[in-house]
């Protein structure tokens, strides 16, 4: 089987968040990049499923040269291919990304299924997916962290409020997934240098503009009071158990 | 017309519905505009619960193929209704469900989505502010659109049992029965299995969590005990989750459960911002960690500053000898 796993350049934030003097983005000077942990569990299943059914796994990207380094994290995961398709800017409108993808898949391989991550660890516009199934007319599930492919099918685990449901499509499927579908694996050194020397498939961008503008970025205000130190090593004990007990939580 | 998608559980709205009809609500009101509503399956209560939230039209989706609620084969219905009845705006729950429908139908009509919003601005174009990274950034964005698709962020306000400024004296009930090929590929729902009752990390009114400061799976033993002492659940950072110490279900932050605890325990978690984002919400933290600078010292309630290893059996001791006094 074919699968192919849309991934994101975002940057890896740390416990503060500088904004950019405009504050129309994450200062993302001194920070590095990585892709989010849905996504690398979907390079991880794909990988997996390419493997036990002797097909590939693919990785494709909507971003600018730098988001190679991500797609070459894919292949040193054990990703055989990937492609790169052209956008100005590391953080495309969800319409944009949807239009890229949809485009570009004409001219790869058939792929069984398509993989993408829920939603993108920076924007969050949880989309992406759903967007493109609805473009292409195939069957969509997310919030699956259960993928079992069948002859023709896929079985599909999602993961809701109030328990499991499980989904059955016809294939080609695609599949919004999350985090805990999987334990990813960690890229072998062996993995890392195949992946430097990959090709990547570069394929030009979509002339569209989506209708969803960023103007500006705030830091959500927050009430902080001054941190109570109840001690030191063992010996704060007592005064936590007190605090505990003053919320009704001990005797 | 503002459109309000309806999410029911049994046959009452969801919480999270009340909120987006209260929106709903407002938005029309300023905008001159009437609310409508749309759900899929029968009516049932609906009609008398939604005259008094100033709903003038009840729209109901029908169809076999809609019966397991498939999100978006939902979608591709709703596509259909708006194209219909053009409604400026189209709001729902920011809920997985929701979301998957609103993105589809948001699609197919060639109009943007803005999700987890937290406002909506009408102007030219309408402004939003919506969440991002998990809530501890707001995104100003314009959207730019002839249909305005957005889904509320949960608990972003409070219905307001006020009458609306538009007095309602029926529900109109409309039947839209939506055109779906059957011979279209889908995914159909096989099987449901509903979460065994009691305590979820979800709602636990106490969250031990721990990082990489516990060190090994067997150092989450002292926190189930403790959790177990104040009755309540262990979670715990993704370096656990990566480590293969604890199973993902236990994760807190942006990829893995938001909790919102009277109390959440840090146990040797430093507090990025995607853990952060998970626990912000607890009413009080306490942070146990041996580095007194780390951020989520500075941002706890209370703090001790030690190693786990020490003042979690302390605490635990000290919680038993005063049980037994
Ligand atoms: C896109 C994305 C999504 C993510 N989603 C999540 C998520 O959902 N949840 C999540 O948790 N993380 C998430 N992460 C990872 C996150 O960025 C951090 O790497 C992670 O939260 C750190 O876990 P930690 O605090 O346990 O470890 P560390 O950051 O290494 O911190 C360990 C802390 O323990 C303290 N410590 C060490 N030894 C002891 C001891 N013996 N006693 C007491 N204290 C001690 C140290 O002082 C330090 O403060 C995500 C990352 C990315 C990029
Ligand atoms: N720039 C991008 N390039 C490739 N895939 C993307 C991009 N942005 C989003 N995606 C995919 O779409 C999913 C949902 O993203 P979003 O709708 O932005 O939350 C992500 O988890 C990725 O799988």
């Amino acid at each position: 089987m074919d699968v192919l796993v849309c991934i994101k350049r975002v940057p890896a934030v740390g416990a503060e968040i500088a904004l950019t003097p405009d504050a129309t983005a994450v200062d993302t000077r001194h920070l590095g990049f990585t892709l989010g942990p849905h996504e690398e569990c979907a390079v991880e299943e794909a990988v997996r499923i390419a493997g036990h059914t002797g097909g590939s796994a693919g990785v494709l990207t909507v971003g600018p040269p730098e988001a190679d380094e991500q797609l070459r994290y894919a292949m040193s995961m054990g990703a055989d291919h990937a492609v790169r398709v052209e956008a100005p800017v590391s953080d495309p409108d969800p319409e944009v990304t949807t239009a890229a993808v949809v485009g570009a898949l004409p001219d790869l391989r058939p792929y069984d299924l398509v993989l993408f991550g829920e939603a993108s660890a920076d924007a969050g516009h949880a989309q992406v997916g759903f967007r493109v199934a609805a473009l292409l007319g195939r069957p969509v599930v997310g919030g699956v962290k259960g993928v079992e492919v069948g002859d023709g099918r896929v079985r599909l685990e999602r993961h809701v409020p109030d328990g499991v449901e499980v989904h059955e499509a016809p294939l080609p499927a695609v599949v919004a997934v999350l985090e805990g579908l999987n334990l990813p694996r960690y890229p072998t050194i062996k993995g890392r240098l195949r992946a430097r020397k990959a090709p990547i498939r570069v394929l030009p961008g979509p002339a569209v503009a989506g209708g969803l503008r960023t103007l500006r970025l705030r830091h959500r205000p927050e009430a902080r009071a001054e941190t109570v130190v109840l001690g030191h090593g063992a010996p704060a004990a007592g005064a936590v158990v007190d605090v505990l007990a003053d919320l009704g939580m001990v005797r | 017309m503002v459109l309000a998608v309806i999410e029911r559980d049994g046959d009452g709205l969801t919480a999270a519905s009340a909120e987006v009809l209260a929106t709903a609500r407002d938005l029309a009101d300023g905008l001159g505009a009437t609310v409508g509503a749309v759900a899929v399956g029968d009516a049932g209560d609906l009609p008398d619960d939604l005259v008094k939230r100033g709903v003038s039209t009840l729209h109901l989706l029908r169809h076999e193929l809609l019966a397991d609620g498939e999100p978006a084969t939902v979608g591709e219905a709703l596509a259909q209704l708006v194209t219909a009845e053009r409604p400026v705006a189209v709001l729902a729950a920011a809920t997985d469900a929701a979301t998957e429908a609103m993105a589809g139908a948001a699609a197919r009509a060639g109009v943007p989505l803005a999700t987890a919003c937290v406002e909506i601005r009408p102007g030219a174009p309408w402004e939003v502010t919506r969440e991002r990274a998990g809530g501890i950034l707001l995104e100003d964005a314009a959207l730019d659109a002839p249909i305005h698709f957005c889904t509320l962020g949960t608990g972003t306000r409070t219905p307001t049992e006020t009458a609306p400024s538009v007095e309602v004296a029926e529900v109109t009930v409309r039947t839209f029965v939506p055109q779906l090929d059957a011979a279209v590929p889908r995914a159909r729902l096989v099987e449901r299995r509903a979460r065994a009752a009691g305590m979820t990390l979800a709602t636990a009114p106490v969250v031990v969590s721990g990082g990489r400061g516990v060190g090994s799976a067997e150092g989450y033993a002292v926190l189930e005990e403790l959790a177990g002492l104040v009755g309540g659940a262990v979670g715990c950072s993704r370096v656990a989750t990566n480590n293969g110490w604890r199973p993902h279900a236990d994760q807190v932050g942006l990829t893995g459960t938001r909790v919102s605890p009277d109390l959440y325990v840090a146990c040797g978690i430093s507090g990025a911002t995607q853990h952060w984002v998970g626990c912000m919400n607890a009413r009080a933290i306490l942070a146990v960690n041996t580095d007194p600078e780390a951020p989520m010292v500075a941002r706890a309630t209370w703090a001790v500053i030690g190693d786990v290893h020490e003042v979690l059996p302390a605490i635990v001791e000290e919680i038993r000898r005063r049980s037994e006094a």
